[in-house]
């Protein structure tokens, strides 16, 4: 589904990104562990085509597609979705014109015509069970005023509305309670399918045990380091991100 | 003196047939007007107010006036289909700048209330006319004021009686029509008794592409606890300039709302003047603006807090594209012994290129120490990240682009206290911002 080949990327002319190797399949979960500053976040910026970074060098393939010549809008019609680590306020722009906005660009790339008002309430409804979402939420402006926890279940909700192909969750762990974590977690595992694939950016193996990987990447100075089974996100809590640090360093 | 000139000559060469075709209430002040334009002139660049607009540039070129009155060969009723469904109103035409009254339609109006034409007003009720015309909007001060009422000869009036609720809104429409440059000199004046309560929509369209130079004066009265809305819609044309000078006096307990939309023009300059004379009147003076090529508005407000416990909430919001240019100048004075005032302003501005220029002055002037007041003023553009974000769930830039300005105004049109043109109002800013609105939307000629 993705293959990512020897991918640089840099933002105001300093390198963060120094030669990333990283294969997806569908059906896979894959978790990117790493210190602070490794470049995790960089990566799927650089994925969704955030403007502020530009990529150096290698390239970037998303079912067979060349993903780094197209816009940011065309990524996510492609079926490529961001949990932002920071999700974005827009006052005065409603949850609800927006992510009718966003289902019926989807929809328009896939040659549909725009959803119905009735059928999409619907599917408001129905997909705000998934991350249980207030409706009082999702008929506010756009995370404004939003807390931590609501902010990234928002998040998840909006996933569950365009049913992504590739879902890339940036710490959606950080700034979450357990309960919180729980409910955004089990939302992720409903949204799971054989013919899809998430990658989970996190610090912590905490998340990891409510979303299973299959295989865990050590993102650090850039690039992957180390690449394993999910014993590995065990090995890393118990023995720190030194261990990596030193053996790489040294 | 060059550009003042030629209405000098023209007022007192004409004066006899300006006056023939005027009510007596109107030809009083005219010789005062005179003077005062004789003296005051045209603002200049110079002068502080006016440094974005030039007045005499504007007024140089020789525009043709219907001092005669003759009739223009239009039915405003037959072409121009209300632009706002659902709101049903009392309609009223101004052509160019004479009261269109052949086709008068079934009056709406609760008894003893008169919406219509200034000259007939003016001749029924000649006591009252005196009492209000030209005591708010004073030519010994402004230019421009004193231009339009030397030369001013009809224009609508909105009476309410002392504790009448027009409940129906009454809609003023004011058509340009000409197959030539025109000039129109305007005048509106609405007198709410006290305990009265009414709305008035007022639109400005352009029906030809010849130039038009419009001075309109409105002179608003509110008795003490008279509610009162005015909503001033400009969709006028690229070839149309337009000076407003727009007078409230509020006595106690009034609450009125100004809220002036700007949706497609060339040249505008709105002058706002807002007088708090009674305890605990409410004003709220909102307005916004979306400008693209060669579009201005200058807005200039002066609210003037004289006696206690009143509040003044402004609200102006400019979207600027291409080469246009914004001004927005906000005075506000808070008199001595006005104590308990509240008087927030704000002013926010988008630049969408970087050749649209906004020019934005607020300034207070307080002289009470009881007060609450307040001011803000940005100017920027749109939000990356909010931009990013959209994009990154489908929408298009360009898509999401306008999803933000439209979110960015929607503040000053939820000021609205009418549901159904508050809705007709989103519809059409988001129109606008499609560029799916180049002239106005209301009459068929338009198209």
């Amino acid at each position: 589904m993705l293959e990512i080949k020897n991918l640089h990327a840099s933002i105001n002319g300093k390198e963060i990104l120094k030669g990333i190797d990283l294969s997806v399949k569908a059906g896979e979960i894959h978790a990117i562990m790493g210190p602070n500053g490794s470049g995790k976040s960089t990566l799927s910026s650089v994925l969704v085509g955030n403007p502020a970074f530009t990529v150096t060098e290698g390239s970037v393939t998303f079912n067979g597609k060349d993903l780094l010549a197209m816009e940011p809008e065309d990524r996510s019609r492609e079926g490529i979705f961001l949990s932002f680590q920071y999700p974005v306020e827009i006052p005065g722009v409603s949850m609800v014109n927006f992510m009718r906005a966003a289902v019926n660009e989807h929809r328009k790339y896939k040659g549909l015509e725009p959803v119905s008002a009735t059928d999409f309430l619907k599917l408001m409804r129905e997909k705000r069970a998934v991350v249980d979402l207030d409706n009082k939420l999702a008929s506010r402006s756009v995370n404004e005023g939003f807390s931590g926890g609501e902010k990234k279940r928002n998040e998840i909700f909006q996933m569950a509305m365009l049913e992504p192909k590739l879902a890339i969750l940036d710490e959606t762990d950080s700034g979450l309670d357990i309960d919180a974590l729980r409910v955004v977690a089990s939302g992720v595992n409903k949204l799971k399918t054989a013919d899809n694939a998430i990658i989970v950016i996190t610090h912590y193996q905490r998340l990891l045990d409510y979303i299973k990987p299959d295989i865990v990447h050590v993102l650090y100075k850039g690039r992957i380091v180390k690449t394993a089974g999910p014993e590995l996100a065990l090995e890393l809590e118990e023995k720190g991100y030194d261990w990596i640090k030193n053996t790489i360093d040294n | 003196m060059k550009a003042e000139q030629q209405y000098i000559e023209l007022f007192t060469q004409h004066e006899a047939q300006l006056c023939r075709h005027a009510a007596a209430v109107m030809n009083l002040p005219r010789a005062e007007a005179l003077r005062d334009f004789e003296r005051l002139g045209f603002p200049s660049l110079k002068s502080e107010d006016y440094k974005y607009t030039d007045v005499s540039q504007v007024f140089a070129p020789d525009y043709g006036v219907n001092i005669n009155r003759l009739a223009v060969p239009v039915n405003p009723y037959d072409v121009f289909r209300c632009d706002v469904p659902n709101l049903s109103t009392s309609l009223y035409f101004v052509v160019n700048d004479s009261f269109y009254d052949k086709a008068l339609p079934k009056a709406h109006l609760p008894e003893g209330v008169y919406a219509g034409g200034m000259r007939t007003f003016m001749e029924q009720y000649p006591e009252i006319a005196a009492r209000y015309y030209g005591k708010s909007a004073v030519s010994s001060r402004d230019g421009l004021v004193a231009l339009n009422t030397m030369l001013a000869q009809d224009g609508f009036v909105l009476y309410v009686p002392e504790g009448v609720t027009v409940e129906r809104p009454i809609q003023l429409v004011n058509v340009f029509r000409s197959d030539v440059d025109l000039m129109a000199n305007r005048r509106i004046l609405v007198i709410m008794e006290p305990r009265s309560s009414a709305k008035l929509l007022v639109c400005d369209h352009s029906m030809d592409d010849v130039k038009f130079l419009a001075t309109e004066v409105v002179e608003i009265f509110a008795g003490e606890s008279a509610v009162f809305d005015y909503y001033d819609l400009e969709e006028s044309s690229v070839s149309t300039t337009r000076f407003a000078s727009i007078h409230v006096k509020q006595e106690a307990d009034s609450n009125v709302l100004v809220n002036g939309i700007t949706l497609n023009n060339g040249l505008t300059r709105n002058n706002y003047y807002i007088e708090l004379c009674g305890e605990r009147a409410e004003t709220a003076l909102c307005g916004m603006a979306i400008l693209d090529r060669e579009q201005q508005l200058d807005t200039y407000s002066h609210i003037t807090h004289a006696v206690p416990s009143c509040t003044s909430n402004e609200l102006f919001k400019y979207v600027l594209n291409d080469h246009a240019v914004g001004a927005f100048s906000g005075r506000i004075l808070v008199k001595e012994g006005a104590e308990k005032t509240s008087a927030y302003q704000t002013n926010r501005n988008l630049c969408a290129t970087r050749e649209a220029r906004m020019y934005s002055k607020p300034q207070l002037e307080i002289y009470a120490d009881d007060v609450k007041c307040s001011h803000g003023m940005t100017t920027g553009q749109l939000d990356e990240n909010a931009l990013f974000y959209m994009q990154s769930r489908g929408i298009p830039r360009e898509e999401a682009r306008m999803l933000l300005s439209v979110a960015f105004t929607s503040d000053v049109i939820d000021h609205i206290r009418l549901d159904a043109l508050k809705d007709r109002l989103h519809k059409l800013v988001e129109k606008r911002f499609r560029g799916e609105l180049a002239r106005c939307a209301g009459c068929r000629i338009c198209k």
